[in-house]
């Protein structure tokens, strides 16, 4: 069976299917009896050995206790009244909470406070296999799996071993989405939109991301047409490796920076410095997951890209939460986050935070050739009071005698008024066009909404306007412009980027091959 | 080597034949290939003496005078020991008196 949808980063995988939507609390029931019953075994078992491995760390009067109820547990007197209930017809887990609560009632039901007592042991003891039942084997992917569901949050991709393959197949979603673009850069194959929902997730299936489509329960002739496909990707991927040393030159002669765009400081551990022209965007927002990272480890994680790039420029971006990426502790809960308190609107907003991350580039800026930019700047008001609170933090550094180096401070421009209206901001070090958002905002189509991903399209006549005026600005006004946004790294955009006079792009690392290969097809 | 044997003993330890002293009775119980069982009245009702769970649910509070009886290959032997085990206080330290 063939489920249809949108290539979100290109790549072939093979794999078991993997439910990304699994209720994490809800046993999942299974066929048939037999395997009810398996199932209550090995939740039992599990208990057991958890309960084990903790007697043996507890002092004896805890050791005990836990001893007793491995003793309960291993009792087939206690089980055997859920087994039978599962030969009837009963799930594992209804089986077992009936047959413990029974047990239990006929504690409860004693006149010996002694005896009484034990109830809270049984009701422990119910619980721990409940939680092993509920837990799933396999809660975490096998590696190589295709994770398959209908969203999947970021830290879940982060937290995925995609070294030994496997991809993302989602019903909802979307090629821009924050997902797609880290799923790009790592090379992940993800498809996004699937128009159906996937009946069964078990067994294995082909995931076609260049194309966009998903086969389940593959028959012999279709693994053998996907293992082809998924062939001549990976020669066509190699022939794009050889133009990965070079620099990137058109077809007519035109020199072309390409940089890369990063979120992780790990993520330059598998790029050769030589094959690119320095670090476009790094993204801070990761640094910022689940809590917020203080000064040290953001200079850390700032320290170690600039010291990777040695003199190339890495660019990196003040944190931009809010919209598609929520930071506990720090966004706020919003009916429209895109145009809500996002970027440096949430960074002025919360200048506590903003200034620790504002000491840290300032530290780590003699470490290297550092560039900082603001996201969402909308009005040139904010860029002054960002660059404002950069030379108070930098005075009150160099008061306390820390080294420090004040970075050029560039802007995004990604927001429409930025991009009609550049002259208000001569003043500024740089732009970086962020296609994506400038695109979503340009349509009016939310990025992370598969039903209107159609309109998102960088190479609207409109946002390929703004592109070419504000590069058009920028060259009159000695502004360099680059572009970061996904358009960067997609041969079908990269021509009509360079028509419209950008010479400068970052790319998702994965796509640097390949979009220097685009680039040499260009006649410009 | 009989077939059957039967004994009583007086239960002395502080909160009866209950949770620890319990995982003690069965474990030392299981170890014998006779079949055991206990009983707090000698018309029964019997109980497996193998079985925590059945063992617990004998419901035997310190005073009790627990009957134990063992039927098969080595039955006097698991019924001297056992009474051995009540009459030592399970091996528990004396002074030690858990609460509830």
């Amino acid at each position: 069976m063939r489920i249809e949808g949108v290539p979100a980063s290109a790549g072939y995988a093979e794999g078991p299917l993997f439910d990304l939507d699994r209720p994490p609390v809800v046993y999942a029931g299974k066929a048939t009896a037999t395997e009810e019953k398996t199932s209550l075994e090995t939740a039992i078992g599990m208990a057991v050995s958890r309960l084990t491995a903790m007697a043996e760390a507890a002092d004896s009067d805890a050791a005990g206790i836990l001893e007793f109820h491995i003793a309960m547990l291993e009792d087939d007197a206690l089980s055997g009244p859920a087994f039978a209930s599962i030969a009837s017809g009963r799930t594992a887990d209804v089986a077992w909470r009936e047959a413990l609560d029974a047990e239990i009632a006929g504690y409860e039901a004693s006149d010996q406070d002694y005896f009484r007592a034990r109830a809270t042991d049984l009701r422990d003891i119910r619980d721990q296999v409940l939680r092993a039942l509920t837990e799933d084997v396999d809660s975490t992917a096998p590696t190589g799996a295709i994770l398959c569901g209908e969203d999947i949050a970021p830290t879940r991709f982060l937290e995925t071993d995609w070294s030994h393959g496997g991809g993302i197949a989602l019903k909802a979603g979307s090629t821009a989405s924050h997902v797609a673009m880290l799923a790009r850069s790592r090379g992940v194959p993800m498809v996004v939109g699937l128009r159906e929902t996937l009946a069964s997730l078990a067994g294995m299936a082909l995931l076609d991301a260049e194309h966009g489509s998903i086969v389940l329960a593959p028959s012999p002739a279709e693994i053998g047409a996907f293992r082809q496909l998924s062939s001549s990707f990976a020669a066509r991927q190699g022939m794009a490796q050889r133009f990965l040393a070079r620099p990137a030159v058109t077809k007519a002669g035109t020199a072309v920076r390409v940089q890369v765009n990063i979120a992780d400081p790990s993520d330059v551990d598998g790029i050769d410095i030589a094959t690119c022209d320095g670090v476009g965007l790094m993204r801070t927002e990761f640094l910022f997951g689940k809590n917020l990272p203080d000064e040290e480890t953001q200079y850390r994680a700032y320290r170690k890209v600039l010291e990777w790039a040695g003199d190339k420029p890495v660019t990196i971006r003040t944190v931009d939460a809010g919209g598609d990426k929520p930071v506990p502790g720090f966004t706020v809960e919003e009916g429209n986050p895109f145009l809500g308190l996002r970027g440096i609107r949430l960074s002025l907003a919360r200048l506590d935070i903003f200034r620790v991350q504002i000491r840290a580039l300032l530290r780590a800026a003699p470490h290297g050739n550092l560039r900082v930019m603001f996201p969402m700047i909308a009005m040139a008001d904010e860029y002054v009071s960002a660059a404002a609170l950069f030379a108070e933090e930098q005075a009150a550094l160099a008061a306390r005698g820390v080294a420090l180096k004040m970075p050029p401070l560039g802007i995004m421009v990604e927001v429409p008024s930025v991009a009609i209206a550049p002259e208000a901001f001569a003043g500024v070090a740089f732009f970086s066009i962020g296609s994506n958002d400038l695109t979503q905002y340009v349509m009016a189509a939310a990025r992370d909404n598969a039903a209107v991903a159609h309109l998102n399209s960088v190479r609207h006549p409109a946002v390929l306007r703004l592109i070419g005026s504000v590069t058009a600005f920028g060259q009159e006004n000695g502004i360099p412009v680059s572009l970061c946004g996904d358009a960067g790294g997609d041969p079908a955009a990269i021509p009509s980027l360079l028509e419209a006079g950008l010479r400068d792009l970052s790319v998702a690392p994965a796509q640097l091959a390949m979009a220097k290969a685009a680039i040499s097809h260009v006649s410009v | 080597m009989s077939a059957a044997a039967e004994a009583t003993v007086l239960i002395t330890h502080d909160v009866g034949l209950h949770a620890r002293p319990s995982v003690k009775f069965t474990k030392l119980a299981k170890t014998f290939a006779a079949d055991v069982e206990i009983a707090l009245a000698a018309n029964g009702p019997w109980f497996d003496a193998k079985s925590i769970v059945k063992v617990m649910a004998a419901k035997a509070p310190k005073g009790t005078v627990l009957h134990i009886r063992a039927s098969g290959s080595g039955a006097d032997d698991a019924v001297r020991a056992l009474i051995d085990l009540v009459q030592r206080d399970f091996d528990e330290d004396a002074g030690h008196v858990r609460s509830a």
